[in-house]
């Protein structure tokens, strides 16, 4: 058993200041385990939001020193113990509570895209025939755990607060998983265009890198949702074709 | 008149997982309103952690499959204790709601055919688990979630209830808190269902994460309902047991239906070595039939590691405890020797078991492709819950429901994996349905401000009294140790009524527990709050266990090891008497309708 210092960050609705512990830890603990330790034994009225502990509900985000993670899958032993660790709550979001944030800006922006229209059935029992290469880049969006690390790292959020016009790089992940599914009919690209702000991301890739299920958010995502948009409003061929043929019918 | 918001609603749900979101769509689409109340944020609930799929007879991959086989495997696997309408439901029904998912979005893994590709998994006969790699709950959640918000539903995040409120004998609301201010809100309704998951909190090692403290168990228990079955807690063979501060993290059943195999400290493949009679027939008797049936080889029978969960959770003891366990006190689970039968092994191993991969990469420095995994038993899923009606999913309180884990009855002495899943689906539908009908019959109720004002009293008294009292988080984890010590896997009368005169001494404790800080996102306040429930629920497995003098499904006693023939024809259910003392009845089980029956008879061979 060794010992580390945590400098966690107490306070609510933005008031607050560092303060710190120091813990014992065993062997192979993740940040959250020393952060409970010292829920338990020391600060018993401390928030910190978590649910499973296994990086899979995307619920404990927290910036530890300085680099957004999820502190269930953070080791201890990736970070230098021999210095105090910091822990504070995202920065993108307005402030709660301790490491707690509001992150319903986030549940907002998801109602804001139009939901999934699948085109009439395949076959006669209701069902639909897909291969597994037609899903596969389906299914790394879906991976997603809504921890909103994306859209913590986001400078378009982080540094210029453009909750209301930017939808983020989690809900075009979202977006491009319903675009780019193999049944689905709705046309989202209007809304990504004139509402949700696609034209803001620079892609600078800050979220890619701190994707916890490692998904390439940037290139797999944004860039086709761009490559579309600029498509189907700024080419001037396209337009004039997609007067004659549209692109999707409700088949 | 307490001064608080009430919310006026057709149907109350709470819950946001699996059931809860499918109970709520459900209820909306038949024109309820709809409150939908949640502990934590929409679409975090437990449900995201479910791995291995969801079981459906669709007859995708192997088409002698169809629904009467699965409704035998599931009565095999609850060794008939099961609520048998349930079971026939849910067989049924399962195959529509899994269509149903992808019709809302929903991606699952593919035959080669363009279909829902279905996997192997314990104790069903066919290859039968609809699944998305190891992560079909998330794809479950969130497909449900995804669908839900664009239905008009009043949701509620991270809110807690604190108690039902009653009027004439039915149910028609509750008082609740909210996580961020401590404020309370009472709600009205027609009617309530109770989709609140599991009570894994009460024990020491858990794949259950915080919120599983039995909240619905106890609501309901409370508002007079029975609840059955509370002795049989599924203890899931396969849990992380290295590092510690990761031991209970769920290993899915799907790395044994994918072809990993369990072995002691000695190399042995030990499951090979006690094969119950039940399931003789249909299990291999060597590692080369096991292996052909996981490439899918139809004349193959299933090797033993895929034998149901409590059977492989005490083979894994006994090894453990006669000295051949491995380092760190489990046992191996290895699917790495894949390689041995596949040149690109290490590909579709990640590619099938990618957050197995993941999981063992990050927290325990383990190349899953490479090294075996060391795993052991933990507390996973309780079958035991609300008695309800098969149909309706109505309680034995009127205006009171009951779906998913919270609910007992589908899975008997056992559950099979993946029954899980669409337990939720099918019943969250059926309670919706019949929630919103009944709310429509029967009207809104009124429950009285006292009891609205007794409630908020109660959940309020950790703050007066004063600091220096008990830690909740120290009664909660004395709880922990003492169960998993004594209402464990392996049980005996002398430790199980040591644990009930233990909960007694707790719940005093409990009693006396103070918190510190204010109202306002505090978790020790919560923390002592759900003790509450979590003493209610591990009372009740206690006093269950105790009750049934025999071994069976998951419920096994070293001091009575064989099955009773009194207790197989037995459901112990529990409520609460006037005085407030817990009682434990035997009732008979319903008999089977001879069409039924015969299912069984035609399924033995």
């Amino acid at each position: 058993m060794s010992d580390v210092t945590l400098r966690i960050w107490r306070g609510a609705e933005g008031e607050g200041a560092f303060e710190e512990y120091s813990c014992s830890y065993d062997p192979g603990m993740v940040v959250l385990d020393v952060v409970h330790r010292v829920q338990a034994e020391q600060a018993p009225d401390m928030a910190v939001r978590w649910n499973c502990k296994a990086g899979k509900c995307g619920s404990c985000s927290a910036e530890i020193n300085g680099s957004p993670k999820l502190m269930c899958m953070t080791r201890l032993d990736t970070l230098d113990t021999s210095e105090p660790i910091t822990i504070e709550p995202m920065q993108s979001f307005p402030h709660m509570k301790d490491l707690v944030t509001n992150v319903s800006s986030n549940y907002r922006a998801k109602k804001s895209i139009r939901k999934f229209k699948p085109r009439a059935p395949d076959n006669a029992d209701g069902t639909w025939t897909m291969h597994q290469e037609d899903v596969d880049r389906v299914q790394e969006f879906r991976k997603c755990i809504e921890c909103f690390l994306c859209q913590d790292v986001c400078h378009v959020l982080r540094e210029h607060h453009l909750h209301d016009e930017f939808v983020g790089p989690r809900h075009f992940v979202y977006s491009a998983a319903l675009e780019m599914h193999p049944l689905d009919t709705e046309d989202r690209l209007a809304d990504l265009k004139k509402t949700q702000g696609v034209g803001f991301c620079n892609i600078t890739k800050c979220c890619t890198k701190v994707c916890p299920e490692s998904i390439t958010i940037t290139d797999n995502a944004i860039i086709p949702l761009k490559e579309r948009v600029v498509d189907e409003f700024f080419d001037p061929v396209t337009k004039l074709f997609r007067i004659f043929k549209p692109k999707k019918t409700d088949s | 008149m307490a001064d608080i918001v009430t919310v006026e609603t057709d149907v109350i749900v709470v819950g946001a997982g699996g059931a809860g979101l499918r109970a709520a769509v459900e209820a909306r689409a038949q024109g309820a309103s709809v409150v939908l109340i949640c502990k934590s944020l929409l679409g975090k609930a437990h449900t995201v952690m479910a791995e291995g799929g969801m079981a459906a007879a669709m007859a995708n991959v192997d088409d002698r499959d169809d629904w009467r086989t699965h409704f035998a495997d599931t009565m095999r696997g609850g060794q008939y204790l099961n609520n048998w309408k349930m079971a026939e439901n849910h067989a049924r029904e399962a195959p529509d709601r899994v269509r149903e998912l992808e019709a809302w979005g929903a991606v699952f893994d593919r035959t080669k055919t363009g279909r829902i590709l279905q996997r192997n998994f314990g104790g069903h006969r066919y290859p039968r688990l609809a699944h998305v790699g190891d992560r079909t709950g998330l794809e479950l959640i969130r497909t449900l979630q995804d669908h839900a918000i664009h239905e008009s539903i009043d949701v509620h995040m991270e809110m807690t209830v604190v108690s039902l409120l009653k009027e004439d004998g039915r149910v028609c609301g509750c008082v609740a808190y909210d996580r961020e201010r401590g404020r309370f809100k009472a709600f009205r309704a027609g009617a309530l269902i109770l989709a609140t998951g599991g009570i894994g909190k009460a024990f020491r090692i858990t794949s259950n994460s915080w919120e599983y403290t039995g909240d619905g168990h106890a609501l309901a228990y409370r508002a007079g309902a029975d609840l059955r079955d509370m002795e049989f807690v599924q203890f899931h063979p396969t849990g992380m047991v290295w590092p510690l501060s990761v031991a209970g993290i769920l290993v899915t059943e799907g790395v044994r239906g994918e072809g990993g195999v369990l072995r002691n400290s000695e190399g042995k493949r030990f499951m090979f070595d006690d094969i119950p009679d039940l399931y003789k027939h249909q299990t291999a008797n060597n590692e080369e039939e096991g292996w052909r049936y996981v490439t899918g080889d139809k004349d193959a029978r299933r090797p033993p590691e895929l034998l149901t969960r409590d059977h492989v959770a005490r083979c894994i003891v006994r090894e453990i405890r006669e000295g051949r366990g491995s380092p760190h006190g489990g046992v191996y689970l290895d699917i790495g020797w894949l390689r041995e039968k596949m040149t690109d092994s290490e590909e579709h191993i990640k590619r099938k078991l990618p957050s197995m991969y993941h999981q063992f990469k990050e927290l325990a420095g383990i190349d899953i492709t490479k090294e075996a995994m060391e795993v052991g038993p933990t507390t996973h899923y309780v079958m035991g819950g609300v008695a309800v009606d098969g149909d309706t999913q109505m309680s034995t309180v009127p205006g009171l429901f009951a779906a998913g884990e919270c609910a007992g009855g589908l899975h008997g002495a056992n559950r099979l994996g993946g029954n899980s899943l669409s337990d939720l689906v099918v019943f969250g539908k059926r309670a919706g349905e019949h929630a919103a009908k009944f709310a429509k019959e029967h009207g809104s109720g009124g429950a009285s401000d006292a009891s609205i004002d007794g409630a908020i009293k109660e959940a309020l008294e950790p703050f007066e009294r004063s600091a220096g009292n008990e830690n909740p988080y120290q009664v909660q984890r004395d709880l922990q140790l003492m169960m998993q010590a004594k209402v464990g896997i392996v049980r005996t009368e002398h430790e199980m009524a040591e644990a009930i005169e233990g909960i007694t001494a707790l719940k005093q404790r409990a009693a006396n527990c103070s918190v510190d800080g204010n109202r306002e996102y505090n978790p020790g306040w919560h923390t002592a709050l759900d003790l509450k429930n979590l003493l209610t629920v591990a009372e009740a497995i206690a006093r269950s266990a105790i009750e049934r003098e025999e071994s069976r499904g998951a419920h096994f006693r070293e001091d009575k090891p064989e099955k009773d023939e009194h207790w197989g024809g037995r459901n112990l259910v529990t409520s609460m008497q006037d005085d407030g003392s817990m009682r434990v009845r035997e009732e008979p089980t319903i008999e089977m309708p001879n069409e039924l029956k015969q299912i069984i008879e035609e399924n033995q061979l």
